[in-house]
């Protein structure tokens, strides 16, 4: 149905819902895992420094996520789709769901979501739905902050001791098979671009390789060969990884449905 | 006349509204901050207040609005509007003068300029020691206590101090 039409469409609301879904799935499952560093980084301007990168997210998951549940209709709130779904509910890129492993597989997990990110903010705050556009014109200010914490221990990993550089290295090898999700577009994705709600991915992505070409030739690290096949987490088929991570997250909502303190 | 008194009651509010401390930097009150965007009665004939949240995290944004609810009901307008405004995004370039004179005095170093370029972000910042006036300084920490805070140390005086971002 061509968008402005007047009718409803059961099946764009459902890719409206889904796609909104989907960038606060990935924010929220992100704050999770560098959460789980706090106390437990290298230092503590690095402790404060992956904290408040999880706060931002946090914040920009419970913006993400108070929408969608308000596209989706059925009364669920941010809580209830945060706290009160399984894991083949969520939607998330599997990038995001990566355990933390050392500092220097969060540090490429977390530079290769922010390119996207600086990207994805980028276009979807001039998109057609004005909600989500002022969350995507917020959003990009903090993510800026966040591409200039991680391309700079990005730098600092890549171009250091011969360890810090092989463990940078073999993170990146290790993750890089998961951007050729950041990228391929399904039905969802392309309802969403044809109804000027989202950005065309194949555009994006010329954008984002320009950028991780330049941050990687900074820090010496080498461009690991594409995959053909993109992994589904925003489709629901997710690593072994979310599985575990959730019930660290939801265990006292589920515990105590509908505590509150 | 409707018109004075609704400009009258618009300009009480911005008063109550005026005296509500941010709750981390509490030197500064929440206009002083810049997240009040609007005070004005709407065809409902009630009175809305727009209110921004600095970064999307930020943890004392539901304290705020606690906050001003309260002052709201002790000052008899129980019955005004709050709203989340988004749009456009805050910026610390909405700090007020007299809030960035506060932010020194209280020894937080205020915002540079905000410019929309995430390059400029590399560019080394000018920033002032708030205690000595040195601009002999260092960042120590790019995040601090608060979202909107970095730690810097100043290399004349010798004392560290909080620098309040540029968003």
């Amino acid at each position: 149905m061509p968008a402005g039409s007047g009718e409803r469409d059961p099946a764009q609301d459902e890719a409206h819902f889904r796609y909104v879904l989907r960038l606060g799935d990935t924010s929220l499952v992100l704050a999770q895992r560098l959460s789980e560093w706090i106390g437990h980084a290298p230092a503590l301007e690095e402790d404060l420094g992956l904290a408040n990168l999880a706060l931002d997210l946090l914040g920009q998951a419970r913006l993400l996520l108070t929408y969608a549940g308000e596209l989706e209709g059925r009364g669920r709130d941010e809580d209830a789709l945060a706290f009160l779904r399984d894991a083949p509910d969520f939607v998330n890129l599997a990038l995001a769901e990566q355990p933390n492993g050392d500092f220097g597989q969060t540090i490429v997990r977390q530079w290769l979501i922010d390119t996207w990110q600086l990207e994805m903010y980028t276009a979807l705050s001039a998109s057609a739905d004005t909600r989500l556009a002022a969350i995507a014109a917020k959003a990009l200010r903090e993510t800026r902050y966040h591409h200039r914490f991680s391309s700079g221990w990005l730098m600092r990993l890549g171009d250091g001791t011969p360890e810090s550089q092989r463990r940078a290295q073999r993170a990146l090898d290790d993750l890089w098979r998961f951007t050729a999700e950041l990228f391929a577009p399904d039905e969802t994705d392309e309802r969403m671009s044809r109804a000027g709600i989202a950005p065309q991915l194949p555009e994006l992505a010329a954008r984002w390789s320009a950028r991780v070409d330049e941050d990687l030739r900074a820090a010496t690290l080498r461009r690991p060969p594409d995959q053909p096949y993109p992994w589904h987490g925003k489709r629901g088929e997710h690593t072994e990884h979310l599985g575990h991570m959730l019930p660290a997250m939801q265990h006292l909502q589920r515990t105590y449905p509908g505590v509150r303190w | 006349m409707a018109a004075t008194a609704t400009t009258a009651s618009e300009r009480q509010l911005w008063e109550i509204l005026a005296k509500v401390p941010d709750p981390e930097i509490p030197v500064l009150s929440i206009v002083d901050l810049g997240i009040v965007r609007h005070v004005r009665r709407e065809a409902d004939g009630r009175l809305h207040i727009g209110l921004t949240p600095t970064y999307s995290g930020c943890p004392a944004t539901a304290l705020i609005r606690q906050m001003v609810r309260a002052a709201l009901d002790a000052g008899g307008y129980a019955d005004a509007i709050l709203e989340e405004v988004l749009a456009p995004p805050w910026s610390s370039d909405w700090l007020t003068p007299g809030g960035r004179d506060k932010l020194r005095a209280f020894g937080i170093a205020p915002p540079g300029q905000a410019v929309a370029s995430p390059r400029r972000l590399w560019q080394p910042e000018a920033v002032s020691c708030p205690r000595c006036g040195s601009r002999s300084t260092q960042r120590v920490s790019e995040f601090g206590s608060t979202p909107c805070k970095a730690h810097y140390r100043c290399t004349t005086c010798g004392e560290p101090f909080d620098y309040f971002k540029c968003l």
